[in-house]
């Protein structure tokens, strides 16, 4: 039996569901959905299990700690964290706290911490209320970072999440929170490491993160009419990261076209194209295409915005342009 | 009766003082052999505040500390071997070499992860806090940090999360600036806090908080079983301030054991306090305080006070050898535990 749920329903599904089964569970912030309208379905969590969400005060910076500190003390909280780049303030707490006990302690202390944010391009947000922080907390060893795109991964990686030993952050994109799709009666949790190939195909592999793989699976359907075959990969889990489903999708497509929200300059998707580059660059016909939003704080302005922001027409642009580029001469009759 | 007592707790108090000492005189040591690399802070002149709180801790009570913890870790029991063997950045070190001086960490006796963040270690122990009232077993989470700490927000906010939320914390503000800097100026112990009293800041924020004299063990100790006592009946926090003397080997940038091996024979009259430290000797140092204290029992406390002291001196050459003799890790295995794998319990 498979129903069709929302985003945040399946979120709240796993939050539910995970507080169920480990009693030293706790939520630290009951505003996971944001104060839109999917706040409601908050409320069977606050009447199931009184005295285990608690709302702190406007303390990103503590709010971090005190998940940490719980976590190092034996409880398991997940905490919420807002809007992304009010995380900013807790940059102490998960990267150079959270993130690094364990390995200061020899591996004698666990942290298993659950950090959440609500990230990304989401209208009207100008700079302070749009960020995609995610590559800059990758960029922090010791943090596992998962970002889910469909209602059934973010179940599953929630769930992941709540019962990883590890400090996870999970990102959720914003416009995500209402998008519809199908959640397994049997679920559970999904191991982290393991991409999802959202799409089938032969000539180009896209490489998308989080929203942005719908705007890829836009771009594809409408490339397919073409008979442009794209592989649009999910790789779910950023870290720890799933290297080999995306080497070998290169080795069948021989290009490849990475798309993330996050900002260009010292990015994921930089830093993906480097990996293929490094090791997947025999199997290559062509340059690797980053689509990523442009290196600028996000404007105001809804032209302005849109103009930052990757979307299913510049996807469809990287991928056109990717075939166009001549095979390296070194490849030929490979 | 009283004082029989209290020499219930003072003899085991002053070993574990002595313990404290002799360990970081050992760290002093080697580091003057260049056994180790980089830069450490030795927790000398602090003993009374950390050896009586922590001896009225129980053990499934938590602790978070700061760059200033060996005498925490020491206090509290942990193996000083390991614990030199870790300052020398060795395998047999209590967390494998990773952590070092800064991050000495003992997880077994309920030490949190030892942030050298200043400021860190408050919020981290507000969520050990936070975990002990979840658990509702009665538990007490203990930070330790110095007056510094009170400088950074992060401290702030999470004093004023454990406030909120009534959670079983006990804050023990180590002030040892009072003569660093600010007696030159006529002011308060630090050059860099605009308020005069260090207790307004917990105060303002609804929780109870105390002064006492970090050096005196029975002030230390009498503030500590009353906060203790208020956090496991569901009081919430309290913030205890202990005021020490500063330390002179802490005023150098570099620690300095200007005030040499401790001759414990100060304390017993058998050696004269003299010379340019001699008001530290007679005043200040928690150590010798509490030595002369007991000693002035009579001539069998003055013997078992030098015997108690061989031993444990001998205790710390064997501990200090045994971390020389700790190989060091292997290269390679400097990307284990990034993650843990197995499921945390």
């Amino acid at each position: 039996m498979t129903a069709t749920t929302s985003f945040a329903a399946a979120f709240v599904a796993a939050l539910h569901d995970g507080l169920s089964a480990d009693p030293r569970a706790s939520i630290i912030g009951g505003y996971v959905l944001g104060l839109g309208p999917e706040r409601a379905l908050m409320d069977r969590i606050r009447r199931d299990f009184p005295g285990r969400v608690i709302d702190p005060p406007t303390s990103e910076a503590a709010v971090a700690a005190l998940g940490t500190g719980a976590a190092m003390a034996g409880a398991r909280p997940f905490v919420d964290l807002g809007t992304a780049s009010f995380s900013y303030l807790a940059w102490s707490q998960m990267v150079n706290e959270a993130a690094v006990a364990h390995y200061m302690s020899g591996g004698r202390l666990t942290v298993p911490v659950t950090f959440h944010y609500l990230h990304g391009v989401r209208g009207a947000g100008a700079a302070q209320h749009s960020a995609s922080p995610h590559a800059m907390l990758a960029n922090a060893p010791g943090l596992e970072i998962v970002a889910p795109s469909t209602p059934a991964d973010a179940y599953g990686l929630l769930r992941g999440a709540m019962e990883s030993p590890n400090p996870t952050l999970i990102v959720n994109h914003a416009r995500l929170l209402g998008i519809e799709g199908p959640l397994p009666e049997e679920r559970s949790a999904l191991p982290f490491g393991r991409a999802d190939i959202k799409r089938s195909g032969s000539d180009v592999t896209v490489l998308a993160i989080s929203l942005m793989v719908y705007h890829a699976l836009a771009a594809a359907e409408r490339l397919a009419r073409d008979g442009i075959a794209v592989e649009v990969i999910d790789p779910r889990t950023l870290v720890p990261f799933d290297e080999a489903t995306l080497l070998s999708s290169v080795a069948k497509t021989g290009r490849l076209v990475v798309i993330d929200e996050a900002p260009l300059n010292g990015g994921l998707a930089s830093s993906i194209a480097g990996l293929v580059a490094e090791r997947g660059f025999w199997s290559l016909k062509a340059p690797i295409m980053r689509v990523a939003r442009a290196d600028a704080p996000v404007p105001y302005s809804p032209p302005l915005e849109k103009f930052v922001t990757p979307d299913a027409d510049k996807i469809e642009a990287a991928v056109r342009r990717c075939l166009m580029e001549r095979t390296p001469v070194g490849a030929r009759g490979g | 009766m009283a004082s029989e007592a209290s020499a219930d707790w003072q003899w085991p108090l002053l070993r574990t003082m002595l313990r404290m000492r002799r360990f970081e005189e050992a760290v002093f040591r080697l580091s003057t052999e260049r056994a180790f690399a980089g830069h450490f802070h030795l927790y000398i002149g602090q003993e009374a505040t950390g050896a009586a709180i922590i001896s009225v801790l129980e053990d499934r009570d938590r602790i978070a500390t700061t760059h200033r913890n060996h005498g925490h870790l020491i206090a509290r029991g942990a193996d000083p071997a390991a614990a030199l063997a870790e300052i020398l950045g060795r395998a047999g070190g209590l967390n494998g070499g990773r952590g070092g001086t800064l991050h000495l960490c003992d997880p077994a006796l309920g030490f949190i992860s030892t942030s050298a963040v200043v400021g860190g270690c408050i919020s981290l122990a507000v969520g050990a806090g936070y975990a002990c009232k979840q658990n509702g077993g009665g538990a007490v989470a203990a930070a330790f940090f110095g007056d510094g700490a009170l400088e950074e927000g992060v401290s702030y906010e999470a004093m004023n999360v454990a406030s909120l939320l009534r959670l079983p914390m006990l804050f023990v503000c180590e002030n040892n600036s009072t003569d660093a800097w600010g007696a030159a100026r006529g002011g308060y112990p630090t050059l860099v806090h605009a308020g005069p009293d260090l207790l307004q800041v917990p105060r303002s924020l609804g929780i109870e908080a105390v002064r006492v004299a970090g050096t005196n063990a029975h002030d230390v100790r009498a503030a500590a079983l009353a906060a203790i006592a208020k956090c496991r009946d569901g009081h919430g926090p309290v913030f205890i301030e202990c005021v020490t003397k500063r330390w002179p080997g802490s005023n150098p940038l570099w620690p300095a054991l200007v005030t040499g091996l401790t001759e414990i024979a100060m304390a017993t009259g058998a050696v004269p306090v003299a010379g340019e430290h001699a008001d530290w000797y007679r005043h200040h140092d928690p150590v010798l305080l509490l030595a002369r204290e007991l000693a002035a029992q009579g001539q069998e406390a003055v013997e078992r006070i030098r015997r108690d002291d061989v031993e444990i001196r001998d205790a710390m050459a064997a501990a200090t050898a045994a971390a020389l003799a700790s190989p060091f890790p292997q290269a390679k295995s400097a990307l284990a535990h990034v993650f843990a794998t197995a499921a945390a319990t």
